[in-house]
Parts: structure tokens; C-alpha cells; sequence
């Protein structure tokens, strides 16, 4: 078999046992509530760090992505509907492209 | 299987598909453009399935890396699906069995884990199988599609709207957290919390960095460590 090929499997089992492992072996395990605690606010604390400061740099420029993101900020304070604040946000940044670059 | 809790899954699934597809389409012009065959783009897509990851190995493929060291790299990458592995494992109906959790499991990313962590969250509902593989379906099919687009067909998108929506998924993760963070006080903070700390990772020259992944590790278990000791009872919608 080709080299990349093998690497490329490598990687599919490298990626997928951290994904796998606490899914499959957490199940039935009596957990402390802080423990039970602490795993609740990971989400949200994974959002936190996942949007900033990378949604910075996620399109052409930082003032394009400003845009996009302030126009989907303020969107979400009002809707729930993700698709609307998806593309408010993508609206944003494109018509800063459009109009400034 | 419910067939309506799949059926919902694959409608809330629908906003990360539509932050997939123009990033698996760069991600498939990438894997051509460095003259990297067809199949390791299509194989990377089904088997790997974890977005920044996949363009990094390319770029190490493309500069003639060590096997070892691309797969170690994807490693250190993706080793954040362990910590929401372990999160969502909580949120699951208690009766899932272990075969439907491993399955469930390939297809755990920052998108799906974030949705998935959100939906049923008011009522503290437990998450069904057919739900999260509603979910996981669309979203990898999405990956998947865009792959090949991307390999097959090149840029189809226009250059300004490729580059406006690399900020999908970024706002939807916003669209995920304001709702979050409007009932919380506990969640705010916790959430503030890990953006501080992810950029003062990232920006004050005198605070170690690592790599992406394990600096977004370090963040969320920072916040989610804050919140802990900060708000050891109170229930988490006040």
C-alpha cells in the first residue's frame, strides 16, 4: 500500500481514540458532582476559546471579520435561528469585502 | 432508532453543513494543488473527519514530513475531542449501548459537540442515539460533499464569498453561546473566562504558547475550572 495512504489511516486511529475512549468507558462510572460539574461548563467554555481570538482571522481581514461577527452578535440577540445568524454573519463580512477592498 | 429524533438531528445539524462545505471545498483545492492524489483527500475526509487537522497534514505532505511526525501532529490536534468526549458522554441517554457509542464517537467535533451540548439543555433532557446520528449524518456528508467538490471542481465558489464565509462556523458557535450566555450568569463567566485566557495565550509574549489544539485545551479547562470552584451549587440556568 502506498505510504500517504498508511499515514492517512494513522491518522483516522490517532483522532479517533481520544474521541472514543471517555464516550464508551465513562458510561457507567458514578462520578463526583464536581467532577459531573466541571464537564457541564465544558462546553461552553470550549465555545469561548473556540470563537476568540481565531474568528479574528477567519476571513480576509480582521475589519471584515469584525463586521461579520458584530452583524451576528447582534442578530443572536434576537433570533435562536442559526442559519439566519450564519448568514448574517457571512453577509457581513462579505459586503465590508465588497464595498472596502 | 426514532425516526423523528433523527429527522431533527439532521434539520439542526443543517447550519454546520452549511459552514462545511466552502471549508472542505478549500480543503480539497488544497489537497490537488499540492499535487496530492484524489483518493488521500477523499480517504483523509471519510476516515479522518477532523477539519484543521486534515489541512495541516496536507501542508506536511506537501513538504515531505515523516509519517511519524504528521501523525503525531494530528494527534496533539485532535486530542481536544477528548475532553468533549468525555463531556458529552454525560448528556447521553444512560441505556445507549457501547456499539452505538462508538459510533456516535468518530463523529464528535468542536461543531457537532458544541450543537449537540446546547440542544435539550433548559429541560436537562438526555440526548438520543438517532439524534446525535441525525446530527453527525449531515454534518460528515456536508465534509464530504465539499471534498470532492473541492477535488473534483476546484474553486466554484467566488473568490469574496469563499473567503466571507470562513466565518460560518465561528458565528455559529456565537449563535450557540448568546442564548447560553443570556441565562447564565455561571456560564457567561465561564465562557469569558476561556476566551481571556485563550488570548492571553495567544497574544502576551510572555505566557507560554503551545500548538491550536492544546492552547484551546488549556482555555476550556481554564474557564470550565473557574466556574467550578466559582459556583460549586447553584444549578446552571438561573
Amino acid at each position: 500500500m502506498n505510504n500517504t495512504i498508511l499515514i492517512v489511516l494513522g491518522m483516522a486511529v490517532v483522532t479517533y481514540i481520544p474521541r472514543m475512549l471517555p464516550m464508551v468507558l465513562m458510561q457507567k462510572l458514578r462520578l463526583q458532582p464536581y467532577i459531573k460539574r466541571f464537564l457541564s461548563f465544558i462546553p461552553f467554555a470550549a465555545l469561548g476559546a473556540l470563537i476568540f481570538p481565531e474568528i479574528l482571522y477567519s476571513t480576509e481581514s480582521i475589519p471584515s471579520s469584525l463586521v461579520g461577527a458584530f452583524l451576528a452578535v447582534l442578530v443572536a440577540l434576537f433570533s435562536k435561528n442559526l442559519i439566519l445568524i450564519v448568514l448574517s454573519g457571512i453577509f457581513g463580512s462579505f459586503l465590508y469585502q465588497l464595498l472596502f477592498l | 432508532m426514532k425516526k423523528s429524533f433523527f429527522i431533527q438531528g439532521i434539520k439542526q445539524g443543517l447550519p454546520i453543513a452549511l459552514g462545511y462545505i466552502p471549508i472542505a471545498i478549500a480543503f480539497g483545492i488544497l489537497t490537488a494543488s499540492e499535487g496530492l492524489s484524489y483518493l488521500t483527500g477523499m480517504l483523509m475526509s471519510l476516515t479522518v473527519f477532523a477539519g484543521a487537522s486534515q489541512f495541516v497534514a496536507v501542508n506536511l505532505m506537501s513538504l515531505g514530513a515523516a509519517s511519524g511526525e504528521i501523525i503525531l501532529t494530528t494527534f496533539i490536534l485532535n486530542f481536544r475531542h477528548f475532553l468533549m468526549s468525555a463531556s458529552l458522554s454525560q448528556r447521553l441517554e444512560e441505556s445507549t449501548p457501547k456499539l452505538s457509542r462508538s459510533i456516535l464517537s468518530f463523529g464528535i467535533t468542536d461543531e457537532t459537540f458544541s450543537l449537540a451540548s446546547v440542544t435539550n439543555l433548559d429541560d436537562n433532557k438526555k440526548l438520543s442515539f438517532s439524534f446525535l446520528l441525525g446530527l453527525m449524518l449531515v454534518s460528515f456528508t456536508a465534509w464530504n460533499a465539499g471534498t470532492w467538490v473541492g477535488l473534483f471542481m476546484g474553486n466554484i465558489l467566488p473568490d469574496i464569498l469563499q473567503n466571507s464565509m470562513g466565518i460560518a462556523l465561528y458565528v455559529m458557535f456565537i449563535g450557540l453561546l448568546v442564548p447560553a450566555l443570556k441565562s447564565s450568569i455561571p456560564i457567561a463567566v465561564v465562557a469569558l473566562t476561556a476566551m481571556l485566557a485563550h488570548s492571553a495565550i495567544t497574544f502576551v509574549p510572555w505566557i507560554p504558547s503551545f500548538s491550536t489544539g492544546w492552547n484551546i485545551i488549556l482555555s476550556t479547562m481554564v474557564g470550565a475550572f473557574l466556574g467550578t470552584i466559582l459556583f460549586p451549587k447553584e444549578d446552571l440556568h438561573e
